[in-house]
């Protein structure tokens, strides 16, 4: 599927620049992100790792910098090349983003009937076989809204492996789940990963799981990338700003208080509208 | 002073960008219309929820307009010795003004309204961004046939409005007030003309079709992906569609009907 020489990075991000109004989201970043690999990109809400994604996947144009995708580069490409490349990409929202007024089997099915011409006997195959490959095969029948967080994920995730993509893209794939949907979803994504031959990236802050499953952990706060390198080097990193996200601790270089002036002459300024 | 000449700058700055990405979108829409034709089972769809389903409203508003028109029309005219004319007058009243804009109106507050909430709760929910990600173009597959199916569904429903709200006055002045049936359709026959009247109230229905359904999914697609966004969109179509629709039909009716 792919086009590149399996040593080079799938994803190459180089003096990536974005700025949301006068807010800086990313600085000057660069990253790489290998093929075969599963890469968890973590740091503080708000931060923007989703925006990250968008990036990657061409919904968003950067201030500057470059983001080659297998080889691609995706801040120039055409529309029509983007949507081509896009076909050997999935990407799993965070609401799981099924089509609301189709049925689970139809979701599935809705990327295999945009863009390939198969038979309807053939599609059923496919269609069964992801469904299966996530555990959900007897939901076939079930509307979105008949499904769990966790099931609707899952879903979702049947339908990004529907055109056998290169990479998967997950979007903060644990937030809000109970402990075995979470367990299902961090085992799906390995197994995932290692049987289809994917690459991922996991765009997380739930740091036990995100770690877990990761071989390689980029952190990312206030528009710079803190830190990266295997769950253990990281585990074992110096910076106390590592070491406050990795343990959540509450204070630290991250600090508990948002800036404000004198507690005592706060108090004793009294109300505004006194004045 | 300064300050509020910059807020009446940026406010015009947006209004205008607004506005001209409005109109790219309408580009895209009308770019859109062969992969509609193509794909025509989308098109079906819509044009049973946007159309059949604004059949009901449009059925009961019709009849009672024009059975008000019926019942006004011969309070005035039987002062002139006219109320055979009621037809006409029921029949020029509807298919020149009333069928078109009391369509128009109903249809953005019923299928407009709806376009709106539901292409903005399907941003909110990120499955038009799933669906670039999933490298199918939301305009063409999600929005194009919807914007179609308002297009074509508004002047069948005009004329349905205005053919109920005929039989409507029919009901009140020939049934109810004795006025002679064969001097209440032979006025109409006679004094309705095909092109004058009815080509141009077709026109009207056409161009209110395309300026409903243009600001229904615009404001959908362009909503803050908030419940909030959906709910100011949503306002936003019914308001704008009715003031659109007013505006216009007053400029139609004086290119079509001025001397």
């Amino acid at each position: 599927m792919s086009k590149q020489n399996s040593t080079t990075p799938l994803i190459e991000i180089r003096g990536l620049t974005f700025s949301r109004g006068e807010r800086v989201i990313f600085d000057d970043i660069d990253m790489d992100i290998a093929r075969g690999e599963v890469t968890t990109i973590m740091g503080p809400s708000g931060t923007g790792k989703t925006t990250l994604l968008r990036l990657i996947g061409g919904q968003l144009r950067p201030d500057s910098g470059s983001i080659r995708v297998d080889g691609e580069e995706v801040t120039t490409l055409s529309r029509r090349a983007l949507y081509q490349l896009r076909k050997r990409m999935g990407m799993l929202f965070q609401s799981g983003a099924l089509l609301t007024d189709m049925t689970v089997y139809e979701n599935v099915a809705f990327p295999l009937r945009e863009h390939t011409k198969l038979s309807p006997s053939m599609i059923r195959n496919l269609v069964l076989m992801k469904l299966e490959a996530v555990g959900l095969r007897g939901a076939r029948e079930l509307m979105p809204s008949e499904l769990s967080g966790g099931m609707a994920r899952r879903v979702a995730m049947a339908r990004a492996i529907a055109l056998d993509p290169m990479m998967i893209m997950y979007d903060e794939p644990f937030t809000g789940q109970d402990p075995i949907s979470m367990g299902v979803l961090v085992s799906l994504i390995r197994k995932l990963n290692s049987a289809l031959g994917l690459s991922s990236i996991v765009v997380s802050h739930d740091v036990a799981e995100a770690t877990e499953i990761a071989d390689h952990v980029y952190l990312i706060s206030n528009g710079k990338v803190v830190e990266h390198g295997t769950p253990e080097q990281l585990n074992n990193s110096t910076s106390p700003w590592v070491k406050q996200f990795l343990k959540g601790e509450p204070d630290g270089p991250v600090p508990f208080h948002f800036e404000a002036g004198d507690y005592l002459d706060d108090l004793l300024e009294g109300p505004a509208d006194a004045k | 002073m300064l300050s509020k000449v910059q807020q009446l700058g940026r406010s015009t700055i947006s209004v205008l960008e607004r506005l001209g990405r409005g109109f790219l979108f309408f580009i895209q829409l009308i770019a859109a219309l062969p992969n509609v034709v193509t794909r025509a089972p989308l098109l079906v769809q819509q044009l049973y929820s946007i159309g059949v389903l604004s059949f009901l409203i449009i059925f009961v508003s019709g009849l009672f307009v024009g059975m008000v028109l019926g019942l006004q029309g011969y309070y005035t005219l039987i002062d002139f010795g006219a109320e055979e004319s009621l037809g006409v007058m029921v029949s020029l009243s509807l298919v020149r003004e009333l069928g078109p804009v009391v369509t128009a109106l109903l249809f953005a507050g019923r299928a407009g309204s709806a376009l709106t909430a539901e292409i903005g709760l399907m941003k909110a929910t990120e499955q038009l961004s799933g669906m670039e990600m999933m490298a199918v173009d939301p305009i063409k597959r999600i929005v194009a046939p919807r914007f179609w199916a308002g297009v074509i569904s508004m002047p069948l429903l005009a004329a349905i409005f205005s053919a109920i709200g005929v039989v409507g006055g029919y009901i009140v002045g020939v049934g109810l007030l004795g006025i002679d049936a064969g001097a209440f359709w032979s006025q109409m026959q006679s004094k309705v003309d095909l092109t004058e009247d009815i080509l141009n109230g077709v026109i009207k229905s056409i161009v209110f079709g395309v300026v409903v359904s243009w600001i229904a999914v615009y404001e959908g697609y362009d909503a803050i992906p908030t419940s909030e966004g959906v709910s100011r969109a949503t306002t936003r179509t019914v308001v704008h569609s009715a003031l659109a629709v007013l505006a216009l039909d007053f400029m139609l009716t004086a290119l079509m009907f001025g001397e």
